[in-house]
């Protein structure tokens, strides 16, 4: 199939009306549900106790952003809501000041005074990493050695590269293992929480 | 209080794990479709939903023992709701940091206050010391309001079954006394919990055990087995001792013997390697400042546990990031050697000591502020070595129709050991331990103990409660026990007054040792008039050795090591329907409950009423 981005249609046919119809569905659905997502959850999660409480109701993540349709824009806005993001970053920095860190200039200062921080942003890290997702490799192959990809094998999870011709099965060196998230347990936020304060300031009395 | 019992009713038996540092919370569902009536009881733990950090709430297996009572300008109220209604105070992880940077706002081990019988266990005085505007709040509180906080996070997840109406088993220490187990039951009462029942934490691990195993512990011990339980956790350290024995072809277990309460634990640990690190940097002309010897201790603890797990591990590097937002040329690094912590952990609160070797007798001085009776020695090994001497003759009485391997009468000699607590967690930690209790085998010629495997050191005292309340619903086995003390009543003997002397005291048994939940016991030989209105008090004694003394026995002498002072108890008859100072006679009964706790009772000789004498007496 041909995508030409620069042509615009002549006429609305049925397909495109649908396809406005439910962006402006999806729309409507989003903005109905507000900005409290928090509380939603919560609610939900009360009604339905059957569900053991090891089901953690954190949102699985979707491995890769989707090169899907411009008709659809109404739910990757839905996908792009900052909060997530900004409370990873609020994570990231208060157990691993991964944001002091990488806002100071290195330049002056000795590899001993780097590595002295680093340990610190690398511990944090990992304890975060380690709380918040469960991750795994996507291919188990040990790095460097050859793997075979057989028919059907999803793209989204082995790129590609180098001298991409010819069908499946294809025979290559598996040159990064790549990483998976299986679970995502981020902890809750409240609905009045300030995602954009990532770290406030301390003053000590 | 009166204690309903709840037959059936109840669809979760629910252990909760009330720790100094941190609590648990594990449930059996015992109505579940694949739960078989003969089948061991599924034992799930339930994470906690908390406040880590104002507005986010996350859950955890673990809900940290701490009660921060923040300032009106210090979070807003929307940062810190909970999923449920609003808390009056926050609890648990946040708690726990927040208090870190205030400590003055911080309650910790309320739990330790409980059992502190020199303080008022009811009069709100925690956080000790603070300034005048910070509200105080009782030990009794504190507890209520970590179970408080459970219950809420249960009625948020079963809305439909709320945990008041359920089974609930509260672990309380094996050393704690009469009073505290009462308060412990107190606070869970007022919390709304119906259905209660108290266990002792070692006991809890031991069930544990049993629910690990799957049915393969009676292949694990014998008739003749003493197992030695060591509870190593975050604040205290606990000893018990149970025998194996057997009844009609079946293993019986008997609790047999507990340990005086000791308050040592992982946390002294941490702060003992911050403190030695902290002189390292002073000799190198470093001072720290208090921030950053709590991010120390943070550290040690963290570079600790990585250097017991591999004794290969030459050191751990620990830094400790600025205050500020420039994280670099302003963190401190410094590093915790293999021999460090051998030195100050291995050999400070494991030292390898004879069985002989016991901590020096804690007198304390009249003169000491008020705190915390933290133990003074920090060996731990002293403190088993102290407990298996003065138990030598635990289990002499059960094991008289059994073959069982000679015992001495220096020391009783475990067989098998059950570890329980995060502190045992580590390797090098457990194998010393291990070499040191058979190293006193050894050298009496016994044979050597082995470990029991299989127990969460984390998780196992809130599983072996939940598995206990399911298993007391059905078959399966229970730890026979009884309460490991007697009790007694110090009474001034009349004799002709000597001026400068007191008059010597007697005790009088008014409980004895091993009495079953649910018994009773009228004491002959205690009779006086109780003037109604005024209140009469009591010295209390515990004795942990003293097997053989029935109710009614009047010591005159006794080693100074075999009674323990506890708190005064008090006896009062109310003034309704009486003349006050109408003087009636009565008599004394105990009665263990159903839920654990002893209750000493006054009984009119004529008309047979009664009161109950106040094992908690409140100061003035």
């Amino acid at each position: 199939m041909n995508f030409n981005l620069t042509m615009m249609p002549t006429t609305l046919d049925a397909g495109h009306l649908g396809l406005a119809v439910l962006a402006l569905i999806l729309l409507l659905l989003w903005l109905a549900k507000g900005t409290g997502g928090a509380t939603d959850s919560r609610t939900e999660q009360a009604a339905a106790p059957a569900v053991a409480p090891k089901a953690e109701s954190a949102p699985r993540s979707e491995p890769q952003a989707q090169t899907k349709p411009v008709a659809q824009a109404a739910v990757q806005l839905k996908q792009i809501t900052p909060d997530t993001a900004l409370q990873l970053l609020s994570l990231l920095q208060q157990e691993a000041r991964f944001v002091d860190f990488v806002r100071e200039d290195l330049g002056s200062f000795s590899d001993a005074d780097i590595g002295a921080a680093a340990r610190v942003v690398h511990e944090g890290s990992q304890k975060a990493l380690n709380s918040y997702f469960t991750l795994e490799p996507v291919r188990t192959e040990d790095e460097e050695t050859r793997v075979t990809l057989a028919e059907g094998f999803n793209a989204q999870e082995v790129r590609l590269t180098g001298n991409v011709v010819g069908t499946a099965p294809f025979t290559g060196t598996l040159v990064h293992r790549g990483w998976k998230v299986t679970e995502v347990k981020l902890p809750k936020l409240a609905s009045g929480h300030d995602t954009r304060v990532i770290a406030p300031a301390e003053v000590e009395l | 209080m009166t204690t309903e019992h709840n037959s059936g009713a109840s669809r979760y038996a629910v252990g909760i794990d009330l720790g100094t540092t941190h609590c648990v919370l594990s449930y059996a569902d015992l109505q579940s479709d694949a739960a078989q009536p003969d089948d061991a009881p599924r034992i799930e733990v339930m994470p906690i939903p908390q406040l880590t950090a104002p507005g986010t709430i996350d859950e955890k297996w673990q809900l940290p023992s701490f009660l921060y009572q923040a300032h009106e300008s210090e979070l807003s109220v929307d940062e810190i709701r909970l999923p449920w209604a609003q808390a009056p105070v926050i609890v648990g992880t946040l708690a726990r940091e927040l208090g870190s940077k205030t400590p003055i706002r911080l309650v910790a081990s309320a739990k330790s206050w409980l059992c502190h019988g020199d303080v008022d266990r009811h009069s709100a005085f925690l956080p000790l010391n603070s300034p005048q505007e910070v509200p105080r709040v009782s030990p009794l509180d504190a507890t209520g309001l970590y179970l408080e906080h459970l219950r809420e996070a249960w009625d948020y997840w079963y809305p439909d079954t709320p945990l008041s109406e359920q089974d609930v088993t509260l672990t309380v220490p094996a050393s704690f006394d009469p009073a505290a187990r009462e308060l412990t039951a107190k606070a869970a009462s007022k919390v709304g919990f119906k259905h209660l029942t108290l266990l002792e934490e070692p006991q809890a691990a031991v069930y544990s055990w049993i629910e690990a195993s799957n049915g393969s512990w009676r292949d694990q011990v014998g008739v003749g087995d003493i197992i030695l339980v060591v509870d190593i956790g975050g604040g205290t350290s606990d000893f018990s001792l149970v025998a194996v024995t057997e009844d009609d072809g079946n293993l019986v277990l008997n609790r047999v013997a507990v340990g005086d309460h000791i308050l040592l634990g992982g946390d002294n640990m941490d702060l003992a390697l911050a403190y030695r690190l902290k002189a390292k940097l002073a000799e190198q002309g470093t001072q720290l400042q208090p921030w950053q010897v709590l991010g120390i201790t943070q550290g040690c603890r963290d570079a600790k546990e990585a250097l017991l797990a591999d004794p290969e591990l030459a050191s751990v590097a620990i830094s400790v990031p600025s205050r500020g937002s420039k994280l670099l040329g302003g963190t401190l690094r410094t590093e915790l050697t293999q021999e460090e912590v051998q030195q100050t952990l291995v050999d400070g609160f494991f030292p390898r000591v004879s069985i002989a070797e016991h901590p020096a007798q804690q007198t304390r001085s009249a003169l000491t502020r008020m705190g915390l009776p933290y133990a003074q020695d920090a060996g731990i090994s002293r403190h088993l070595a102290a407990f298996l001497s003065r138990q030598h003759a635990a289990a002499n009485e059960l094991f008289e129709a059994v073959d069982t391997p000679e015992q001495g009468d220096d020391f009783i000699r475990p067989t098998r050991v059950l570890f329980n607590g995060g502190v045992l967690k580590a390797p090098l930690l457990a194998d010393r331990m291990m070499g040191i209790i058979n190293s006193w085998l050894n050298d009496a010629g016994a044979p050597e103990a082995t470990l029991l495997p299989g127990l969460d050191l984390d998780l196992a005292v809130a599983r072996g409660s939940a598995y206990y309340g399911a298993v007391r619903r059905g078959q399966g086995v229970r730890i026979r026990g009884g309460i490991a003390s007697a009790f007694y009543v110090g009474i001034e003997s009349s004799m002709p007054a000597i001026p400068g002397m007191e008059a010597p005291l007697q005790a009088l048994c008014v409980a004895p040792f091993g009495m079953e939940e649910g018994t009773e016991v009228t004491v002959p030989g205690l009779e006086f008039g109780l003037v109604v209105g005024a209140p009469v008090r009591f010295r209390f004694f515990g004795s942990t050795t003293r097997r053989d003394d029935a109710a009614g026995m009047l010591l005159e002498y006794w080693e100074p090591q075999e009674l323990e002072e506890l708190p005064e108890v008090q006896a009062e008859l109310p003034v309704e329907g009486r003349t006050p100072g109408e003087v009636v006679a009565v008599t004394v009964a105990s009665r263990v409950t159903e839920l654990g706790t002893l209750r000493l009772e006054a009984i009119a000789l004529e008309g047979g009423q009664r009161w109950q004498v106040e094992l908690d007496v409140r100061e003035g």
